[in-house]
């Protein structure tokens, strides 16, 4: 990622945003926020009503026991408004690059007024100028120019902007450097893609996504049962003290039960839940990516099949020379020497890739242009050559070198008189086989022997798809390449499939195939002609650099333009997932221990044989803790603690590993299922060890 | 001590059961798909006929409102028909006792329970019902309760198994192959064989001897064979008698006993296979047969060890009481746990002579919801609320939106699962205390301390779960528990029928995910583990403090040297 996104100037959890998230806490508390998280609310109302309790009859215990369940609200409030602070941090620092702009106007008659930004509307042409801040999203309708994105993508070096091709579009807030553009604007006032984004990091439209109002519908059924198993639990009490002649003998009061209530119902979820959707946005737009909903994102998990361009995701985009092949009876060395000549005056990628390999294989410094006294011939369409004339030099004989085509350097030879040696015809034959490009290279007429052009599969792509099929994600290659050539490098990249030779028509006729067939698809695309895959697409991840219809149809946008990005977003999306599910386990486990801590404790004397022995039931203290009110604070402590404690799981995410389900399933019950069982067990007891230490019961 | 003897009993009947299993599974996957079988040529006629005579198309498709309707419609219709045959059972033939009408509530509570599949008795049947309202009027339910159940096992299959559609099955073809083809030929076979081995079919009146001593005893009699099989087969189990299949007229010998055990469970577990096969995951189906067989079996193995521990107070260890000394010890405890696993209910010793914590894992069969093969039907689609929770909550932890078999399981099956989950749990907690608090509910006790509470708990998670079996020493018939335990009866059979029938159209309408190595397995031994744990957790949650106050305590001040 870059190292000058404007994520990144914040840092993690500095100083400013824990102070901020402190005074949020306290403001969430505001019961028209809290009655919109069913589980948190259900302790608020426990803690209010205890507080209550606490004037009636202000025990040590009580007040003790009232504190801490406010706490539990505190801490719970605390989490969301830390998640909200990084985000409402960043959307701060995008604000001030909104500052007042003025936007110079091209009237109807073609010459222009100053006009306050807020003002344009949809249609309007603005003029921009070196040092002009963009007023608007918009298209350039006339010119080029060089553009400063940083103030969006966070990245410095400018970018080109042009009329009139899949370049066009240019974002409000960002800068021209150079030259002069005329920009029609693309979007109303308050809508723009800066507007969008301010909004969405700071989280105030956040909407719950469909995963989310699942599982709250669960943990409010878990807490509707658990609310009738306390609410019964006085019915049972009751019935169980006359049996023993024991009235009064149970520790049913009205702040044990609520504090069981508390303990029982999945509070550690259910206060990090928002927390966790948060901040699985925010590591979004860490990694650069603007999700227009939470929902997308949450998708993004999903996804089944991904559509990959092939240049730019999967290969370097440009064929780059990989070997030397020597013609019979010449030396490797000499071929090498003879390209390098050919292509020093080559500024073509490839040109370049072909000095480069001549210099790492044979030590054959690049030579200055300058320096060479030869004719430069660049590439013609109809010679399909390109080369190097040396002149007659005293001893030196006239050299003529050449490199191009098979079937142009053969004309070349034999016209000559040379002869095109059949060992060379079978090597250009292989190599166009394996996908790749020959470029023979002649000297007069004798040919010295092959380049071997690649479409070079970038470094560890190959890994990348094999974790992806390990996670059950099929990747799909596009090109516009013969289906011979996309076969080889679909083999090289390890991709599962390929489409070669596709139109824009081709990838939204695969998309719609695969989505009938069940399956959740996510592309990536830039151009004009992607948007309406883009829009079929489950999860369509837009460039930034792409154009506005394509920044559009998506449902995210990639402000660094990387391809590769997707298998970023789609790891974030199951990381958020699994965050979710992970802490859901770990909330229920949890409640086996807090049984084990809080049902002895109240109902641990009943039926006992005397009024100084220990009922039957105490045997259930198998944490031995050390009094029935040291227990219950114990539990309710834990309860509240837990939450703090797994903030920063909640923001970070839990961690993803590129596996099978079944691998990440079984790490994740032992951490989580199991850890939830054991771990409060450990809890509680030290907390119980340390609250009789201090005196506190 | 357990005897070897025991021992080799108990995994016969295991085996026994396994191996049967897969063969009826696969036949009634067959004849509910209507494929034909070797029995198409016998019943098919009465299938055809039925058809005719009541105008249904059997080709005709459902959506889940629909079949909901037809159901509800069907089970009103039957509650209706139970409910009057009591109340003018007087002015009704065969009645040879001459026994009174049927107060309001009994008949209420009685009708609400065999049209539930409870069977629930707060009633005595030979003192209480004629020949005809036991014949016309409950083990006509026995069979169409059953079927009912089974019905809703297949609209869920086909939920899953179909995609991108609204039907779920056509309720009456359903019901009526199950009745034509499973229940009935079964029935009649097994009421043969309990007839030759002496259980009685006769409608003749109670006969008057002279015992050995002098004493006159009435011996009650009945058509009791015919409906003895389908009880046990349809996890009905209403005994013909109070004493249930503790009596001799209804389970004379070993043979009986035995295969009267086994049909407890037989087509609850051979459904779990049909469901495997008709939703095309057989390895799933295994799994899930493999949880409930744990459970089955660790309930048996808790409940064993407590009845052959010494209990401190009596200094027996074995104990006799409540139990058939023709059966013995291991087969009274198979027997109470296997009909407690199954929602049938049918007793052959009394649970409320049980050990405490034999009395606890009774109990905690019954809290679970009848999951563990559970009652025909019943077991499956109660089994599938937990299946979809596990799927959901571990199936998160795989980083996807939970799928179920390729269906995407999102807010709507949750809300619906939550439902099916809770309302049972209301049922059993809230009529609980409610019974523990006053005068009424306190006035049915013939015990004391912790087992009184039992007695009480008991009652309401036999009615809750469908169960209907008792632990006896509650006085049941009286209106505040007949009101109150028929309407537990109801919301545990329809809280759980509605929404899984929901779910099913649901379902239904999905497009099916292909699975991937990304997808949550839910064939595997890991799955199962944490379905075990997931139904664990939850029912231990939920029950975890009314277990504490009844029979835990009671364990506990056992050993403490007190009895109640």
């Amino acid at each position: 990622m870059n190292s000058k996104t404007l994520s990144s100037t914040l840092s993690f959890l500095s100083g400013e945003i824990v102070i901020q998230a402190l005074k949020d806490a306290f403001k969430k508390f505001h019961p028209k926020l809290l009655v919109k998280n069913p589980v948190m609310f259900v302790v608020a109302v426990g803690s209010a009503i205890t507080t209550f309790i606490v004037f009636q009859e202000s025990s040590s215990f009580n007040i003790q026991i009232t504190l801490w369940l406010w706490f539990t609200v505190l801490f719970a409030n605390f989490a969301e408004a830390i998640a909200e602070g990084r985000g409402k941090a960043q959307a701060e620092a995008l604000k001030k690059n909104r500052s007042q702009l003025i936007a110079r106007l091209q009237t109807a008659n073609g010459g222009e007024k100053s006009v306050s930004a807020t003002q344009l509307k949809k249609g309007d042409n603005v003029i921009c100028e070196a040092g002009d801040v963009i007023p608007a999203d918009g298209v350039i309708i006339e010119g080029i120019a060089s553009v400063d994105e940083s103030a969006i993508t966070g990245e410095s070096a400018p970018v080109i902007r042009e009329s009139g091709d899949d370049r066009s579009s240019v974002t409000g807030g960002t800068k021209v450097l150079s030259d002069r553009i005329v920009i029609r604007v693309s979007s109303e006032p308050g809508s723009s893609f800066l507007d969008r984004i301010i909004s969405l990091v700071e989280g105030s439209k956040r909407q719950k996504t469909p995963n989310e109002i699942a599982l709250t519908i669960l943990l409010s059924a878990l807490t509707i049962i658990f609310l009738l198993v306390v609410a019964t639990l006085p019915a049972f009490v009751q019935y169980s003290e006359k049996a023993s002649g024991q009235a009064g003998g149970a520790l049913t009061t009205l702040p044990v039960l609520i504090a069981l209530l508390v303990c029982l119902i999945p509070t550690t979820i259910g206060g990090l839940l928002s927390a966790i959707g948060i901040s699985g946005m925010d590591r979004l737009i860490r990694k650069n990516v603007i999700a227009t909903s939470g929902r997308a994102a949450e998708a993004a998990g999903d996804v089944d099949v991904l559509l990959l361009d092939k240049t730019g995701t999967i290969t370097l985009g440009n064929r780059m020379a990989t070997e030397f092949f020597a013609a019979p009876k010449i030396l490797e060395e000499r071929l090498a020497d003879a390209a390098q000549l050919s292509s020093l005056a080559d500024e073509t990628p490839e040109g370049r890739s072909v000095v480069v390999l001549a210099k790492e294989k044979y030590q054959l410094r690049g030579r200055d242009v300058a320096d060479v006294a030869g004719h430069f011939i660049p590439f013609s369409a109809q010679t399909r050559m390109s080369g190097v004339d040396f002149p007659k030099d005293g001893k030196k004989v006239e050299r003529s070198i050449r490199k191009g085509s098979a079937d142009a350097i053969k004309k070349f030879v034999t016209e000559q008189g040379g002869i095109f040696p059949k060992e060379v015809q079978t090597v250009v034959d292989d190599i166009a086989r394996r996908g790749s490009t020959p470029l023979v290279v002649a000297e007069n007429k004798e040919v010295l022997g092959v380049i071997q052009l690649k479409d070079v599969v970038k470094g560890g792509i190959k890994e990348r798809f094999a974790q992806l099929r390990q996670m059950g994600i099929k990747t799909v290659m596009i090109t516009g390449d013969n289906p011979l050539t996309a076969a080889a490098i679909a083999a090289e990249a390890g991709v599962d499939d390929f489409i070669a030779e596709a139109r824009p028509e081709d990838k939204l006729k695969r998309i719609r195939d695969e989505q009938a067939n069940g399956k959740l698809v996510g592309m990536i695309g830039d151009g004009t002609n992607d948007a309406p895959a883009l829009a079929q697409a489950d999860v369509g991840i837009a460039m930034n650099s792409g154009t506005q219809a394509a920044r559009e149809a998506g449902n995210m946008v990639d402000l660094d333009s990387n391809p590769t990005k997707l298998i970023e977003v789609v790891e974030t999306g199951k990381q958020l997932l699994m965050t979710r599910g992970a802490l859901t386990t770990f909330s229920i486990a949890n409640d086996v221990a807090k049984y084990f801590a809080i049902i002895p404790a109240m109902v641990g004397t009943l039926y006992a044989a005397s009024s100084f022995s220990a009922g039957p039931l105490s045997a259930l203290n198998i944490m031995n803790l050390a009094s029935p009110q040291s227990a219950i604070l114990s539990a309710v402590i834990f309860n509240a603690l837990i939450i703090v404690a797994l903030i920063p799981l909640a923001l970070r995410g839990v961690k993803y590993r590129a596996v099978g389900a079944n691998s990440v399933l079984q790490r994740n019950l032992l951490i989580y299922g199991i850890g939830g069982i054991i771990i409060p067990f450990i809890g509680i007891k030290l907390i119980d060890i340390i609250i009789v230490a201090l005196r506190l019961i | 001590m357990i005897t070897i003897a025991e021992i080799v009993q108990l995994v016969f009947y295991a085996v026994v059961l396994l191996l049967l299993t897969p063969p009826l599974g696969k036949l009634m996957a067959k004849i509910f798909e209507g494929e034909k079988t070797f029995l198409s040529p016998v019943v098919g006629w009465l299938e055809r006929l039925t058809y005719k005579l009541s105008g249904i198309d059997p080709n005709e498709e459902m959506n889940w409102k629909t079949y909901m309707w037809a159901m509800l419609a069907f089970n009103f219709f039957g509650f209706t028909v139970v409910f009057l045959l009591q109340f003018f059972q007087s002015h009704l033939p065969l009645n040879p006792q001459q026994l009174a009408d049927v107060s309001w509530h009994l008949a209420f509570n009685t009708a609400v329970s065999f049209m539930t599949n409870t069977n629930w008795q707060s009633y005595a049947g030979e003192v209480t019902l004629s020949y005809f309202v036991q014949m016309i009027g409950l083990t006509v339910q026995n069979f169409v309760s059953a079927a009912t159940g089974i019905a809703i096992m297949l609209a869920l299959v086909r939920g899953i198994a179909r995609k991108t559609t609204t039907d779920i099955g056509n309720f009456w073809t359903d019901l009526v192959r199950s009745t034509v083809y499973v229940l009935l030929p079964l029935s009649i076979l097994f009421t043969i064989v309990l007839v030759s081995e002496g259980t009685v079919q006769t409608f003749s009146g109670y006969q008057t001897i002279t015992t050995l001593e002098g004493a006159q005893q009435t011996i009650p009699l009945g058509p009791a064979a015919s409906q003895v099989a389908i009880k046990q087969l349809g996890s009905n189990g209403g005994g013909f008698f109070n004493m249930n299949s503790a009596y001799p007229y209804e389970n004379p010998t070993p043979l009986t006993n035995f295969l009267e055990m086994l049909s407890l469970l037989l087509l609850a577990s051979a459904l779990v296979y049909t469901f495997g096969i008709m939703a095309k995951a057989k390895r799933h189906a295994w799994v899930v047969w493999g949880v409930m067989f744990f459970m089955f079996a660790s309930g048996l193995t808790v409940s064993l060890w407590s009845e052959y521990t010494t209990n401190p107070v009596t200094g027996v260890a074995g104990g006799m009481e409540g139990k058939e000394t023709r059966f013995g010890v291991a087969n009274s405890i198979l027997w109470s746990v296997a009909t407690t696993d199954a929602s049938n209910g049918s007793v052959n010793a009394m649970h409320d002579s049980m050990s405490p914590l034999s009395g606890a894992v009774a109990m905690i069969n019954m809290k679970l919801g009848e999951i563990i093969f559970g009652g025909v039907g019943a077991g499956m689609y109660g089994m599938m609320i937990f299946i979809l929770l596990t799927v959901f909550i571990a199936g998160l932890m795989v980083g996807r939106t939970p799928e179920y078999l390729g269906k995407k399981i999102e807010s709507f099956e949750v809300r619906m699962a939550a439902i099916a989950m809770l309302l049972p749990s209301v049922g059993i907690l809230i009529f609980t205390a409610i019974a523990c608090i006053s005068e009424a509910g306190l006035a049915g006790l013939n015990n004391q301390g912790p087992h009184g509470f039992s007695e009480i708990l008991y009652a309401f998670a036999s009615t809750a779960g469908n169960n209907g079996s008792a632990f006896a020493g509650l006085t049941a018939s009286t209106p505040f528990y007949d009101t109150l335990l028929g309407i537990n009866m109801l919301i545990g059979r329809f809280g759980v029928i509605i929404p899984m029938l929901a779910i099913a159209g649901s379902l239904a309408k999905k497009k099916i995910t292909p699975f991937s190595s990304g997808t949550f397995p839910t064939d595997t031994f890991l799955f199962g583990l944490l379905l075990l744990g997931t139904i664990l957790i939850v029912g231990a949650l939920t029950f975890f403090p009314t277990q504490v106050l009844g029979p835990i305590v009671e364990h506990f001040l056992m050993l403490n040297g007190q009895v109640f």
